[in-house]
């Protein structure tokens, strides 16, 4: 009897629609999020986390209904990011229905706001999102940075240090995603995601360039992942939910089926 | 028409326990409130809870919410949920030390507090889904044995009287899941967010008459 490591979907939502392309062969509209979000919930994935992607307070506000609609039919664990920046913006998703929030840009800004988040919320609802790449020299041991804005910015910030900091700080999970494999397909940073994931004491997350199951796998098995996330994979139909987790529980992780 | 209150006594999300509710039975009305008139009132009461347990406690004992549960455990079905399990027992180590509202026997630990989870490559909070050894009782009812539930806490129940735990889970140690007494039934993980098997547990409280 162990705890079970989390397949976790994500879809990028603009305005109220699910962008980056969704095209399941057997549902009517592939850009709504509720839709896509009762499939993946059908299919049996483990959470599903949501970012908002919307450039303007409109879309932020439909963000919220996207969330309240998900909500009121999906009955697993939902985690929204994305312009997180205040607790009233926590507050605000937590009661539309998401169980937890993912700060990303506003941790780095102000540190403490992840502190003033965990206590007023508690730290189980609060996930800090870190996107990094590697600095590292050819012939150095490898080094990741913080970057922010879509991987453009650099911000000095070591990503081992910050991911220790930010749970330090009230963290209770980290989403770590590998800015050099996001989009790539080639399979996660390995060797960061197992850095990150024995440096901290709360799970972390895995994302950015899941392009086969074996990726999943590695995740877990060299990653030292207790969740792994994905969108193409799965948006595209090109592998379902439950053959991803009977391929992982074939590789003896241990799965929820 | 049947109701059921959710308390909301201001800690955490109570959206998606009242969500859950509605899509089980959505002939009931399901009161997300503090209000004493209307708790009183209601067939089934949940108490939830996520966050810290003084803030907790304190919330409760504010709002009077500790003189309500007294008043109506004796007499209707009560679900306890989470940090609304921790509530119910008599004591958590969080914050320095709480005292709880005392209904169930047992006490909260931490888990990062010298069980070796660390050593063992185990993560706290204890997050996700991980299966549950069910004790008979009528709210496990179409629930296959270790069925896999939503966990997410940092804090676990132990219980030195076997007679009222309900279930049990391993993550690094046995800790009790489940506390069951005449017409309370309180559970550590999120039936709202345990898919079927919690859906079914809503359902199933919903039906029961606390015998």
């Amino acid at each position: 009897m162990a705890l079970a490591k989390r397949i976790i979907p994500c879809l990028d939502i603009d305005d109220g629609r699910v962008v980056k392309g969704v095209q399941f062969v057997d549902i009517r509209d592939a850009g709504d999020p509720v839709a896509v979000a009762r499939r993946y919930d059908q299919q049996g994935a483990d959470e599903i986390t949501m970012l908002d992607i919307s450039a303007s307070h409109q879309g932020r506000d439909t963000m919220v209904q996207t969330v309240a609609q998900i909500a009121s039919q999906v009955f697993i664990p939902l985690t929204v990011g994305g312009g997180i920046r205040t607790c009233e913006d926590i507050r605000r998703m937590l009661n539309a229905g998401a169980d937890k929030v993912s700060i990303n840009t506003a941790a780095i800004k102000q540190p403490e706001f992840v502190r003033q988040a965990a206590d007023q919320f508690g730290c189980q609802c609060i996930v800090v999102a870190i996107d990094a790449k590697d600095i590292s020299g050819s012939d150095e041991p490898s080094r990741w940075e913080i970057f922010t804005h879509g991987g453009r910015q650099a911000t000095g910030l070591d990503a081992v240090c910050w991911a220790e900091k930010m749970v330090h700080l009230g963290a209770g999970e980290i989403l770590l995603t590998s800015m050099d494999q996001d989009g790539m397909q080639n399979g996660f940073d390995l060797p960061l995601t197992r850095t990150i994931s024995k440096a901290v004491s709360v799970p972390v997350i895995a994302s950015g360039g899941v392009g086969n199951l074996d990726h999943l796998v590695q995740g877990v098995l060299q990653g030292k992942a207790d969740a792994v996330l994905a969108a193409s994979i799965f948006h595209f139909d090109e592998y379902t939910i439950p053959q991803a987790k009977g391929y992982m529980a074939l590789q003896g992780i241990e799965m929820r089926l | 028409m049947k109701s059921v209150a959710v308390i909301d006594y201001g800690m955490g999300n109570l959206h998606s326990v009242a969500k859950a509710l509605e899509h089980v039975a959505p002939r009931t009305r399901v009161w997300v409130t503090s209000d004493a008139v209307k708790i009183r009132s209601a067939d089934h009461i949940v108490l939830p809870g996520v966050g810290a347990i003084r803030d907790c406690m304190a919330a409760i004992c504010h709002l009077g919410v500790d003189v309500i549960i007294a008043e109506v455990i004796g007499h209707k079905p009560l679900l306890g949920i989470c940090v609304g399990l921790q509530a119910l027992v008599q004591h958590s180590s969080e914050n320095g030390g709480v005292n709880c509202l005392g209904h169930l026997p047992g006490s909260a630990h931490c888990f990062s507090n010298g069980y070796g989870l660390e050593s063992a490559g185990l993560k706290v909070p204890h997050m996700g889904w991980n299966q549950v050894i069910q004790q008979p009782h009528c709210l496990w009812q179409n629930i296959a044995d270790w069925s896999r539930f939503y966990f997410a806490h940092s804090y676990f129940v132990q219980s030195d009287q076997s007679q009222v735990v309900a279930g049990q889970c391993h993550y690094g140690l046995d800790f009790a899941v489940a506390l069951a007494r005449d017409n309370v039934f309180a559970v550590q993980f999120h039936p709202e967010k345990s898919q079927l098997a919690g859906l079914t547990l809503l359902n199933n409280f919903l039906a029961w008459d606390g015998s």
